[in-house]
């Protein structure tokens, strides 16, 4: 009997899956927060694309598997995007690899479970929230990793007013979204799977290979019935936090969401986001930003593949891990530095001290490295002279 | 991929007529895909099942009398047919058969059975010389699709563009974006069902000659001439044979050899073609090279893979997962059985999903990564190394015919007067001459291919850049090496490049590139060169230890002035050298920095080897850049630049607290002797340094660095009596038991000097600082005057100007002259 569990920790779990435990069908738990949706800051994959699965799921003719709403291949389609027969046009959600999808997709339906990998900002929860309400129709049995998830996240919880008042039974049982999954042959997540202390990342690989939760309290288990599968979502910078065992890691197909191929993709992408957020802040739009812009790209690009962008000299690759996400912040601070201290365009000064702060993440042997491509690299390129003015008073 | 070969050997002949689509009046023609595997079964099954009295094969006739090598014990595929005219060994082509090309199992099979095996291609003594009109050597060189792909030597002819790729269009039109996947998954991936031998053949002939009809030769104009050709050999072979012929060609060609044409209007498109005297010989071969990145191009980036597809009985796809799993535990992987049945169901799976009838190479990589390789791409490299590829090497047996290479060096020693002999006997060589220098040359080549003909040795006479001294010995062990050696290219210059290039990309240290690089300015491999500098800048990128770097660096100014000498092309050199120096600036002042008295002293080493280097790099560089283009003045300034960047760097070893006293020393010396710090100034950080607050040990070695070793710092602390004053009172300062710990490093210091210098010194210091200080300024030696008679020094001018070459008195002259006074 787990009594001396902490109670704190359980009670979020137990107010959260209240109204799903209450509830008999799906569809009263469908209604039941549907006046709230359009107030939603950010509506579930399923709301936001409903019309797009609808048409998709109608149109499909291809073969499923068990409880899947639609086709692997409709899946596909559904994140990469493109046209329907009938001209309904799927948006991309999605933009990269195709192969990558298509492995993802396929491990589904396989019985193996799907680890998406990447540096942080490569799309990787968004990938899996879209991938479960394509494949289950659901993407909220959603499991956040912490350094404090407790094993209850993952198999379940007592309802502890039940059971004092009834003792140990099914309905004092407070089910975990993964549990929900496997009873319901739906599709779980777990994001941040690395961050997840050891001992309970372990629960997952007897649900993994054996696809049953034991319940030794009840005497009983829950089976996992056809359409179960789960997708995590872990950081690949991070693998020092937790590493998965090797037990845990065979029960995974592991999938790498890359960064973005070409540098016109990763510019569109971070003054695309720079611009939204820039709104948000109520920051001026600069209007010669986009050279900028692009600098900051061929910098970060530069490092992160280790050789320059015409492919002729290789450089050392500093330790951190310079992503779009972090393009897009040392763009973002640069615009709010012309905007309040400079003349409000976007000048290479604005951005320099930003870039030194992304690439010396280690003080000595970052710093080098970064002389090196100042020397070697910036110096020689052409048009390049106030940027590599600009980073020589920051560095120096 | 099942149940294809004995069973397919359908004895009534009936059937197999049938079978042959109505085709049975003429020659059984079997269109193939160069190198793939189902097309290679399939003419395996198809022979088998027609059993014809001849086989004729696409492929250069003078070979003819080669086809019975392959039968030899010897011959181990991946091997190449290499024809080349019999003068001019780099005008040569290559064939290449791996054991699953279609034309392989023809030959072989004809081999077994006993039957003549004939190649029908045009002649190589036209097609070697047909290319020399417009640098496409082999006109058989169609686009990148299988067709014909075998046949193509690696250069992809300018007309590219304008002919179609017949693969392309029609997998276009079956809806595939990859002609290759469309091939693999119609033709490669079909078993051979029972019975229906000729099935694929029939029906790829169809759909070739649909576009035959519709494109014509599709731009590939020699094509026709080709196929005329073929078309005479088939028929000569008809009048001896009947209609028991069999025919292995490129499907492209089917349509045409169908085609009836009279024997005149054939004759009359071969008529006027040019001719050379062509030799051929079968040579090893590699995966590697069968390979498209190798740039020998035959056409396929799978060899591996095919290679597996063919000799796999069954179950193609468990078994490469399992050869895969083999190769990652081999490699230290933890890779269970589960994984590899995880993996073969997911490529299953996958190519489901993708609509394709059996997994393919994609499918089965897409699985490894993500099952075997968890995602990443490290691991999958190797397998697309070992395995995708494959390190296989073909084996050729010894009574094949001598490879050009060995026909190249013998022309080349006949021309040298350069006899092969047994005996060792000395060659001293004046570079000066043409004939020697070339004959250096040829050793220098001969020595990076690994015949080691002659040896280095030193020279007696005179050590003069123009002299080179050998040692030469031909040992019959060196025949076999030139035999070797005959993979890399068919002469010995362009062996002798091909090789440095796979040395440099095979080279790990930083140290065997500069030395590569040397030695291919010596052997002057200019095509080389670039490759061997590309790498070099990637290695130096690369390399974290300033140390290799810095030891690098002055090997490589080295061949740039070497190279000068010989007046080879340098620019890139001079690049790099730049690149490396900016690179050791960088990183230097940190690598000093916390470093015990062994590791200072060596370091105390680079930055001397360094110094010098720079100080040639600004000269050469400058020298070598031609004057008058905007470009090159602009590297001029970048590269006179350097010093002055060496300079400041210098100054941060000299003033930065953390680095070893040995290195501070000598980066102030550096800097003094090259103008960079005034005598007052070096006097100061003399004197900070051997003030009171500085542990002694650090103050002698700071000595040590500054006025040691064979740099001629006696003589500076003769003529600048304030810094010997400095030494002087530091030394008598130091306490006692200080003292036995400063002293062996002292030692060191001056026990170096010349006796001369060591006795002035001793002389000086026996006067004592009070007579110094004094008349410092007014001091002299007895019996000269205290003071410089400037008129009878300056009668000196003249001849001194006339011998240093000089129009006037320089600053540095000046400088000098006052530090003597």
């Amino acid at each position: 009997m787990p009594v001396s569990v902490d109670q704190t920790s359980v009670d979020p779990s137990r107010n959260e899956s209240a109204p799903a435990n209450t509830s008999a069908s799906a569809d009263t738990a469908a209604q039941a927060p549907a006046g709230k949706k359009d107030e939603a800051l950010r509506p579930h994959a399923e709301d936001a694309f409903a019309a797009e699965l609808a048409a998709l799921a109608a149109q499909d003719d291809r073969p499923r598997p068990a409880r899947w709403r639609m086709s692997p291949w409709a899946v596909a389609t559904y994140l990469l995007g493109g046209t329907l027969p009938d001209g309904t046009v799927i948006t991309p959600k999605y933009v990269g690899p195709r192969r990558i999808v298509e492995v993802a997709v396929t491990t589904l339906a396989t019985d193996r479970a799907l680890l998406l990998l990447g540096v942080p900002g490569t799309a990787k929860t968004w990938v899996s929230e879209h991938l479960a309400a394509a494949v289950s129709g659901d993407s909220t049995l959603l499991v956040q990793g912490t350094a404090g998830t407790p094993e209850e996240a993952i198999r379940y919880g007592w309802n502890y007013a039940q059971l004092l008042a009834h003792g140990p039974s099914r309905d004092a049982l407070v089910p975990s979204p993964v549990m929900r999954a496997m009873s319901e042959g739906m599709t779980a997540r777990v994001e941040e799977l690395t961050r997840i202390p050891a001992d309970v990342q372990d629960t997952l690989i007897t649900i993994l290979s054996e696809k049953t939760l034991p319940i030794p309290e009840l005497g009983q288990e829950v089976q996992a019935v056809r359409g179960f599968n789960l997708i995590a979502t872990a950081n690949d910078r991070d693998r020092g936090v937790n590493d998965l065992s090797s037990a845990l890691r065979r029960r995974f197909n592991t999938v790498v969401l890359p960064l973005p191929e070409s540098a016109d993709a990763e510019v569109d992408i971070v003054s695309r986001r720079v611009d939204q957020m820039g709104r948000s802040l109520d920051l001026p739009t600069a209007p010669d930003g986009i050279d900028e812009i692009r600098r900051v790209v061929t910098v970060f690009r530069e490092l992160r593949d280790g050789v320059t962008a015409d492919g002729r000299t290789k450089l050392k690759s500093p330790s951190g891990t310079l992503s779009t996400a972090e393009a897009i912040s040392v763009v973002t601070n640069g615009l709010a530095l012309a905007a309040h201290f400079g003349d409000g365009v976007l000048r290479p000064s604005d951005v320099a001290a930003g870039i030194l702060g992304a690439v010396v993440r280690d003080p000595a042997a970052d710093r080098v490295i970064w002389q090196e491509y100042l020397e070697a690299v910036v110096r020689e390129r052409d048009g390049w002279k106030d940027f590599y003015r600009a980073c020589r008073e920051v560095s120096a | 991929m099942s149940g294809f070969l004995p069973e397919a050997a359908a004895p009534e002949s009936t059937h197999v007529a049938d079978s042959r689509g109505g085709h049975s009046d003429g020659p059984l023609l079997l269109g193939v895909r160069h190198h793939g595997p189902g097309s290679a079964r399939a003419v395996r099954a198809a022979l088998q099942a027609a059993r014809p009295r001849v086989v004729l094969v696409e492929g250069p006739p003078e070979a003819d009398a080669l086809i019975a090598l392959a039968a030899d014990e010897g011959m181990q595929p991946p091997v190449a047919l290499l024809a080349h005219v019999v003068d001019q060994p780099g005008r040569s082509a290559f064939w290449p058969l791996a054991e699953f090309s279609p034309e392989w199992v023809a030959i072989r099979w004809a081999l077994e059975h006993d039957v003549p095996a004939r190649f029908i291609d045009l002649p190589a003594t036209h097609t070697l010389v047909w290319g020399r009109e417009d640098e496409a050597p082999d006109a058989s060189a169609t686009p990148s699709g299988p067709e014909d792909a075998a046949q193509a030597p690696g250069e992809s002819s300018p007309d590219e563009a304008l002919r179609i790729d017949p693969l392309a269009v029609l997998a276009e039109t079956a809806g595939y974006d990859d002609p290759e996947r469309w091939w693999e998954d119609v033709i490669e991936h079909r078993g051979v069902q029972d019975g229906e031998a000729f099935g694929p053949f029939a029906v790829l002939a169809e759909a070739m000659g649909a576009l035959r009809e519709a494109y014509g030769s599709g731009g590939h104009d020699r094509d026709l001439v080709r196929e005329a050709y073929m078309r005479l050999q088939v028929r000569t072979a008809q009048r001896e044979f009947g209609d028991d012929v069999a025919v292995v060609c490129g499907a492209w060609h089917v349509p045409a050899l169908r085609r009836k044409a009279t024997v005149a209007a054939d004759r009359a498109l071969l008529r006027g073609l040019p001719k050379a005297k062509v030799a051929m010989t079968w040579v090893p071969w590699t995966h590697r090279r069968l390979s498209r990145i190798s740039g020998y191009g035959a056409g396929i980036d799978s060899p591996g893979w095919y290679g597996h597809l063919f000799s796999a009985p069954d179950r193609p796809i468990e078994r490469w997962m399992t050869k895969v799993a083999g190769l990652l535990r081999d490699e230290d992987r933890i890779i269970s059985s589960a994984h590899v049945i995880e993996a073969v169901r997911l490529a299953d799976t996958l190519a489901a999903m993708r609509g394709r009838p059996l997994p393919g190479l994609t499918e089965t990589t897409d699985a490894v990564r993500a099952v075997m390789c968890e995602g990443s791409d490290v691991p999958l490299t190797l397998v697309h190394d070992r395995l995708v590829v494959g390190d296989v090497l073909g084996e050729v047996p010894a009574s094949a015919p001598a490879v050009p290479l060995q026909r190249d060096l013998a022309r080349l020693q006949r021309r040298l007067r350069l006899k092969p002999e047994a005996l060792e006997r000395e060659l001293e060589l004046d570079l000066r001459k043409e004939n020697d220098a070339e004959r250096s040359r040829l050793l220098h080549r001969l020595r990076l291919l690994g015949i080691e003909w002659g040896a280095p040795a030193e020279s007696r006479g005179s050590t003069g850049t123009f002299r080179e001294a050998w040692r030469l010995r031909w040992e019959p062990e060196l025949a076999v090496r030139v035999a070797e050696a005959g993979v890399w290219g068919t002469t010995v210059l362009a062996a002798a490049t091909a090789k440095a290039e796979a040395d440099a990309v095979a080279a790990r240290a930083l140290a065997d590139v500069t030395a590569l690089a040397e030695r291919c300015l010596l052997a002057e491999l200019p095509d080389a060169l670039p490759v061997v500098m590309r790498i070099l800048a990637d290695r130096a990128a690369l390399d974290a230890d300033v140390g290799h770097l810095a030891q690098a660096l002055p090997a490589l100014v080295r061949s740039l002035r070497y190279g000068d000498v010989r007046g080879t092309g340098t620019h890139a050199l001079a690049e790099v050298a730049v690149g490396l120096a900016e690179r050791v600036f960088v990183g230097l002042p940190p690598a000093c920095a916390a470093l015990d008295a062994e590791a200072a002293e060596e370091m105390r080493g680079h930055v001397d080897a360094v110094h010098g280097a720079v100080g040639l790099l600004g000269e050469v560089a400058t020298a070598a850049v031609p004057a008058g283009e905007a470009d090159g003045a602009r590297a001029a300034g970048t590269r006179s630049g350097i010093r002055a960047r060496w300079h400041s760097v210098l100054r941060t070893l000299a003033t930065r607290d953390t680095i070893p006293g040995v290195i501070r020393g000598r980066a102030v010396r550096l800097l003094l002797d090259d103008g960079e710090l005034a005598q007052d100034e070096a006097a100061r950080l003399m004197g900070l340094v051997l003030s009171p607050g500085t542990a002694p040990g650090d103050a002698a070695a700071w000595i040590e660095g500054f006025v040691g070793g064979g740099s001629g710092g006696g003589m500076l602390l003769v003529h600048d009596e304030r810094l010997l004053g400095l030494v002087d009172a530091w030394l008598t300062g130091v306490p006692a038991d200080a003292f036995t710990d400063v002293l062996p490093l002292l030692r060191r210091t001056f026990s170096a000097y010349e006796p001369g210098v060591r006795r002035t010194l001793g002389e000086l210091v026996r006067r004592g600082p009070g007579v110094r200080g004094n008349a410092a300024p007014t001091s002299a030696p007895p019996g000269f005057d205290p003071e410089l008679d400037t008129e009878r020094a300056d009668a000196v001018l003249p001849v001194l100007h006339l011998l240093l070459g000089l129009d006037e008195p320089t600053a540095t002259d000046d400088n000098d002259l006052v530090g003597v006074s």
